[in-house]
């Protein structure tokens, strides 16, 4: 079978690749496209490592097929930090020391910012739902969970 | 102790890895790629136990794309008449057929060939192509399976008692005698406990890139806990020298143990050989799970006698570990520090490392300890119950202090496990009103840590700034202590240090990252080697001043004369100093390799609190407090952070984690969905204490933390349960079909 040409977009710029008909979103982001900021943990959706945004809707790049892409908007961590600035979630995850190893930092910080985009006041409870697709087997989630906390506050104030 | 101002250490400072970890720009080690790569698979066993009659890989060769095949046959074979041949805790012998099968496949996923291909579907392909005529054998998986008369053996050399048998070792810690001590007791408890096999649970699964020129010139990129451990295993495993192995650490994604072995790297070399093209290999999860280490499945009985005043007058240990296909189960961590926190006068402590047909053990926090300490603080509990005692109060009764001698073998010096009992007693959380069908419980732990060898170079760069260059990959954060450490000593700003963790061929030999000993045995060396610097600064300044050196000290990070006496100079700044080293006597840097000694154990108690859900059977942790002597918190937030993840993966090792196995002798759960970790919703905040007794052999006053919040974590959840339910489990994990089981037990009997 022929490769598919996908035409799509990732942290806003205009991609263009080939791809298998089975190759997945992840293998896309970290092969040809170069974005291995997205890990793989698993290849089964339980770890959240792979973490993107599909037209801002959280999934899992490693139950995405590459081709779903088309036209579509993508977004990974290697486009969360506005150039030199880190997004305030990435700021407030270093100051909070909420990162050990750091191969599930980038899939914890997707997913952070995708629930800080649809909740912006989450409780605590709100925030450990959210994040219970997105595994660290380092920190015991405490500070993580305070940081998208904090960070969910600091938001606020910057908004109003 | 030489720190003076403490303006750095204990400050909670950015890690130097950090914006590369937030951004996803930090080289991971499947984040790579080489020039004219090709992919490696490993064909794995089906079967528990299989002889290997023949292996014919011809068809796999043929296929188009495939550019290598390695057998057993390509691997150096370290004979089991020849003996021990012993790299650091691991032998050789077994270490060579672990990575590939020889004459018996052990376990089912034990490799018995890979292939190199230009993708990695033509790679499973092929290995689908390769025939292997296995003769199936009985096999044994639990350790009662193991040890009954008439088992199969994997080891067929091996006697124990005279007898052909998959005990492969007994150890013994003694001290006193059991039976002088037993007849003093007033009242003795002795009760029998097992433990399931866990994983390290690791996100990143295991990969490396490798490269071999044809001059042998061999670069391998994987992620390890020990580049230098990959270095020599590999080296030993491919017969490629040492000299010619440039092992370069890429960033780690979680290890606790699981990364002190090579698995990959050894057939990757050798697939990069013989096709002359880069490899790559990555494991499945599925593979992880399968063919990996976890930790030992256990089987303890205890046996304690105290006076009705609650002095401990004598303790029996007996720990069978399963090893898994493979002699090495950690046995020495559960004989050797399961009554370490007790200053008993009668001590016997005995372990026996059981093969059975199960992928080898790997290290796991403080590999053995939670296991032994899990049985020891549950009867604990129990006595304190039996004595009408507070749990807390009968520790503190018979607490190791400076002077008390262990079982296994130390005088302790000052240590602080009194002051973690302490500072439990008094935390607001021992106080505080349980509600229905909630429980609580506590639970103390001891670990060895470790010192051994580290090097390191501190250079001064030509605009003043500093490079430290270590050989320890950071797991946890190591990085911003080491920085913190050299930024105190040369008393400049944080941010001007960098520190970096050299490859094999660039920085001196450093041993794993592991045995809670990275901190302790790096800052040693970066201190030593930072005094080297501050010793070349002040010379230079003293012949620029035409003084003495011994009339310059090195203060706020520049050199200025001792007193007025020594004559009026303005200070000169390490920037000033990197400036005129050219004309000076040259650049200024130094390198300390050194064989560190003095690393002396670590204690925490743990206060555990938890509800029990009848209708679910779920047992839910409401609250925890982990308390633990730390030495010197150099970097308070990833001393919290190893507490905290200590503490979640007992959690999960008490709760929830085990490895379900199918009646064909397979793992039927190798996945995150059913070998079910701790999500973020199943945890509440994990309170931490960190109580700060400096470690007087050091100069910062470092002791390891890492391995110790491991330790009483399950013992401490258990005596929670019990606190909640009046029933004790004694096997882990206490899942949710256990506890149903008991909940309806108690429902029927007050029926009845």
């Amino acid at each position: 079978m022929p490769k598919l040409h996908v035409t799509t977009s990732v942290n806003g710029e205009p991609v263009e690749f080939l791809c298998e008909p089975y190759e997945t979103m992840l293998d896309a982001l970290r092969g040809q496209l170069g974005l291995t900021g997205s890990k793989e943990g698993c290849s089964s959706g339980d770890c959240g490592a792979c973490s993107i945004t599909l037209d801002g809707r959280l999934v899992c790049s490693c139950l995405m097929l590459a081709a779903e892409a088309e036209g579509h908007e993508i977004r990974t961590i290697e486009g969360m930090a506005k150039g030199e600035k880190l997004h305030p979630l990435q700021q407030k995850f270093l100051e909070h020391a909420a990162l050990q190893c750091g191969i599930c930092t980038s899939g914890m910080l997707v997913a952070s910012e995708a629930l800080l985009a649809r909740n912006s006041n989450p409780t605590e409870e709100e925030v450990r739902f959210w994040l219970a697709g997105n595994l660290c087997r380092c920190t015991g989630y405490d500070k993580i969970v305070r940081a998208v906390m904090e960070t969910a506050a600091e938001m606020r104030e910057t908004a109003r | 102790m030489n720190v003076v101002n403490n303006k750095w250490i204990g400050q909670r400072t950015i890690r130097p890895d950090g914006v590369d970890k937030v951004t996803g720009r930090a080289a991971f080690a499947a984040d790579t790629t080489m020039p004219g790569m090709i992919w490696g698979k490993v064909l794995r066993s089906p079967h528990p136990h299989a002889r290997i009659k023949s292996i014919n890989t011809a068809k796999a060769e043929a296929l188009p794309g495939v550019k290598a095949v390695v057998t057993s046959r390509d691997i150096v074979d370290f004979t089991i008449e020849k003996g021990a041949v012993m790299l650091g805790i691991q032998d050789m012998r077994w270490m060579c057929r672990n990575v590939m099968a020889r004459d018996k496949a052990l376990f089912p996923g034990h490799p018995v060939a890979a292939v190199a291909a230009t993708t990695e579907a033509i790679a499973a392909e092929a290995c689908k192509l390769i025939e292997v005529d296995y003769e199936v054998l009985p096999w044994a998986i639990e350790i009662d399976d193991a040890l009954k008369d008439g088992a199969p053996i994997l080891h067929e050399f091996n006697k124990f008692d005279g007898k052909p048998s998959n005990i492969m070792g007994r150890i013994e810690s003694k001290k006193g005698d059991i039976a002088i001590g037993f007849k003093d007791a007033e009242i003795v408890i002795e009760r029998s406990f097992t433990t399931r096999p866990v994983h390290q649970g690791y996100i990143e699964p295991h990969a490396c890139l490798i490269s071999v020129a044809a001059d042998g010139k061999t670069t391998i990129w994987s992620s390890s806990q020990g580049q230098f451990m990959v270095r020599a295993m590999t080296s030993m495993l491919t017969g490629i020298p040492q000299s010619d192995i440039r092992a370069i650490p890429a960033e780690i994604g979680g290890g606790f143990g699981g990364k002190t072995i090579v698995y990959l790297e050894p057939l990757a070399t050798l697939l990069a050989k013989k096709s002359g093209r880069p490899v790559k290999m990555v494991m499945t999860r599925e593979e992880v799970m399968r063919a990996t280490g976890p930790t030992s499945g256990s089987k303890s009985t205890v046996r304690i006698g105290a006076r009705k005043d609650g002095t401990i007058v004598a303790a029996h240990g007996s720990f069978y570990l399963q090893a898994g296909a493979f002699p090495g189960s950690p046995i020495r961590g559960a004989v050797g520090c399961s009554f370490a926190p007790y200053d008993i006068p009668h001590v016997l402590s005995e372990g026996f490392d059981v093969c059975s047909n199960r992928s080898k053990v790997a290290a796991y926090r403080a590999p053995g300890a939670p296991i032994g300490a899990y049985a020891v603080e549950c009867v604990l509990d129990e006595l304190a119950a039996a004595l009408k005692m507070d749990p807390l109060a009968l520790r503190l009764k018979n607490a190791a202090k400076e002077g008390t001698k262990a079982a296994h073998g130390p005088v302790f010096p000052r240590i602080g496990y009194i002051e973690t009992l302490e500072a439990a007693k008094n935390h607001p959380h021992y106080a505080a009103p349980l509600g229905k069908l909630q429980g609580r419980g506590v639970a103390s732990g001891f670990w060895f840590n470790a010192g051994g060898e580290s090097s390191a170079q501190v250079n001064i760069t030509e605009d003043g700034n500093v490079v430290v260059t270590t050989g320890h990959p950071d797991i946890g954060g190591s990085r911003a202590g080491i920085a913190n450490i050299c930024a105190e000593l040369l008393g400049i700003d944080y941010k001007r240090v960098s520190v970096i963790i050299g490859d094999t061929q660039t920085v001196g030999f450093s041993n794993l990252t592991g045995g809670s000993r990275v901190l302790f045995a790096s800052s040693m060396v970066v201190t030593q080697a930072a005094d080297k610097v501050i010793a070349t600064l002040r010379e230079r300044a003293a012949k620029l001043w035409e003084i003495d050196p011994e009339a310059v000290k090195w203060e706020n990070g520049a050199a200025h004369p001792v007193s007025p006496n020594a004559g009026q100079f303005e200070p000169l700044t390490l920037a000033d100093l990197a400036e005129k080293a050219p004309s000076q006597g040259g650049p200024i840097g130094a390198s300390v390799q050194l064989n560190t000694q003095g690393a002396e154990g670590g204690f925490g108690t743990h206060i555990c609190d938890v509800e029990v859900d009848v209708d679910l059977g779920i047992v839910r942790v409401i609250r925890y407090t982990a308390v633990q002597d730390v030495g010197r918190a150099v970097h308070p937030s990833y001393v919290e952070g190893q507490l905290q993840g200590g503490v979640a993966q007992g959690i999960g090792w008490a709760l929830n984690e085990e490895y379900i196995y199918n009646k064909d002798g397979k793992v039927d759960n190798p996945g995150f969905l059913d070998y079910r970790m701790p999500v973020c919703s199943d945890l509440p905040m994990l309170d931490c204490a960190l109580v700060e007794v400096p470690n007087p052999k050091h100069p910062q006053g470092v002791k390891g933390v890492g391995e110790v919040p491991l330790v009483p974590v399950m013992a401490a959840v258990a005596n929670a349960v019990h606190n909640a339910l009046g029933k004790r489990f004694y096997s882990l994990p206490m899942s949710p079909p256990k506890v149903s089981a008991v909940l309806d037990a108690l429902t029927q009997q007050a029926a009845e």
